[in-house]
């Protein structure tokens, strides 16, 4: 194989390259990012970056690192079109030939159809967050659409800094998607404690110059809206091209899409999960790089296990570190053991363990998680929920 | 301040560093090779770690709460001189630290 082009310079996109050089690939190796400058980490940007606004510190690696792996990093390139018959990428007036494409077009900002959301600020890009550090340089009355990890996270440090924060969550908790009832309540008591205004089970019904009108009618005023209401999978190039989707582009266990010359990952990208045998997707820096890891692996040895990297999670809030091993869905059960970690089942298996500022749990948990397989629930009961004991 | 990294192989990569910043952005920043630093420092992961030089250990102090866990699942050998290097943030007193790395990091 002489040339593998990488559409996407975010975590999965550069892991991909750098894993294909360090298993060896000696070909051509093509990263194409939108986004000007060094391929940077997005988890600091609602998180560090907004306290200290480093941004130099965000770079995954110095330039010359891309030029001692010999990856040719075009930033500011936006692809426009994949010629799948050509096996080329289309982007800005070029047309890259590729002998393997990968996919690592990330998410984009669910815009829901509010009148003057264009109004709302989002958090995604490096761009954003700088937009977002200038705005809060004098103090704001913020409006948060979404009580998920990004809103959530955003509003901790905007309280820290003495802005009034107000978070609208539509549904009647908060990270509804992510976690127990148990873990959004906890969230729920330390967001109040920080003074933090939640108003739930009221989606955003409109936005103008002064605040955020929610469906129940609550005025929430505002100087500064950040719309934080979830993501969508970025799958316009590949739906354009003609690749199956079904959640993302559809891949398959070994992260092929429906075209075996093109491969899949990260947020865009939906996969069959081994544990619950069903199709996923998930947006996380882990499924990222893990995907990255394993794509490179079966391009280089032409290995292709199935994947089955165990997902995991992270928040940070204020002081708070939410910590989840493995993937529970909404419908899973949930049993709080007597010092707040909650343990999820999917029937009577063990699907995610979900901890507080308490990293040995969550190693444990991951640990046993990835093992698989040994924790049931009855088990785990005899133990009186004792992951250590397993 | 000086930071000295001795590769599994024994080359070794003298830096200038600056206090207040962490092992593992240091080495990252200058491009040392050996430390991944796949979460970014969250102690998410364990592909930062590194061996403190015996010298050094009192300087560098204890392990952080959490860090013996994650260094468990190590992909190299885990000894006591063993650190998430992303845990091991620099002072004036570190000028000269020697941090040995890891064959592997995945």
């Amino acid at each position: 194989m002489a040339r593998v082009v990488i559409i996407g310079a975010g975590h999965g996109g550069f892991q991909s390259a750098m894993s294909l050089r360090d298993e060896g690939f000696a070909g051509e190796i093509l990263l194409i990012g939108a986004e000007p400058g060094l391929p940077y980490q997005r988890p600091p940007l609602s998180k560090a970056y907004l306290k200290t606004g480093d941004a130099a510190a965000l770079a995954f690696r110095p330039e010359g690192f891309f030029e001692k792996k010999a990856i040719t990093l075009r930033p500011g390139l936006r692809a426009e079109g994949i010629d799948r018959a050509a096996a080329r990428v289309h982007a800005g007036g070029e047309a890259i030939a590729y002998d393997h494409l990968i996919l690592a077009t990330g998410a984009i900002t669910f815009r829901p159809p509010v009148p003057g959301l264009e109004r709302a600020h989002e958090l995604r890009s490096l761009a954003d967050a700088e937009r977002l550090r200038g705005l809060m340089d004098r103090p704001r009355r913020i409006a948060v659409i979404g009580g998920g990890f990004i809103g959530l996270e955003f509003a901790a440090v905007a309280r820290a800094q003495g802005h009034q924060v107000a978070v609208a969550e539509a549904a009647d908790r908060l990270m509804a998607r992510a976690v127990s009832p148990e873990i959004s309540d906890r969230f729920r008591r330390l967001h109040e404690g920080l003074g933090t205004e939640l108003y739930f089970g009221s989606p955003a019904a409109a936005v103008d110059g002064g605040g955020v009108d929610l469906a129940c009618g609550t005025r929430l005023p505002a100087d500064l809206v950040l719309l934080a209401a979830g993501v969508r999978p970025d799958t316009g190039l590949a739906g354009e091209a003609g690749l199956a989707l079904e959640n993302g582009i559809a891949a398959d266990a070994t992260l092929r899409t429906s075209d075996p010359q093109i491969s899949a990952l990260g947020d865009c990208a939906s996969f069959p999960d081994p544990r619950r045998g069903i199709r996923i997707r998930l947006e996380s820096v882990q499924a990222a790089t893990d995907h990255a890891r394993a794509i490179a692996r079966r391009i280089v040895h032409g290995t292709a296990a199935p994947y089955d990297a165990l997902p995991w999670f992270w928040s940070d809030q204020a002081e708070a570190r939410l910590q989840i091993a493995g993937l529970a869905l909404p419908a899973d059960r949930s049993v709080q053991t007597p010092d707040g970690t909650v343990l999820r089942f999917d029937g009577d298996r063990l699907s995610a363990v979900e901890s507080v500022s308490d990293p040995k749990r969550h190693m444990k948990a991951r640990k046993l998680l990835a093992a698989g397989g040994e924790a049931d629930l009855e088990r785990l009961a005899a133990a009186a929920y004792d992951l250590a004991v397993l | 301040m000086k930071l000295t990294f001795i590769a599994h192989d024994g080359t070794e990569t003298v830096v200038e560093a600056r206090p207040g910043d962490t092992v593992m952005s240091t080495a990252l920043a200058h491009d040392v090779g050996g430390i991944l630093g796949e979460c970014g420092g969250s102690m998410m992961c364990a592909t930062c770690h590194c061996h403190v030089d015996p010298d050094w250990t009192a300087a560098t102090g204890a392990r952080m709460d959490g860090e013996d866990d994650m260094l468990d699942c190590a992909a190299s050998e885990v000894t006591q001189t063993s650190r998430l290097s992303c845990q091991i943030r620099l002072t004036e007193a570190m000028d000269g630290l020697v941090i040995r790395l890891p064959e592997a990091q995945v």
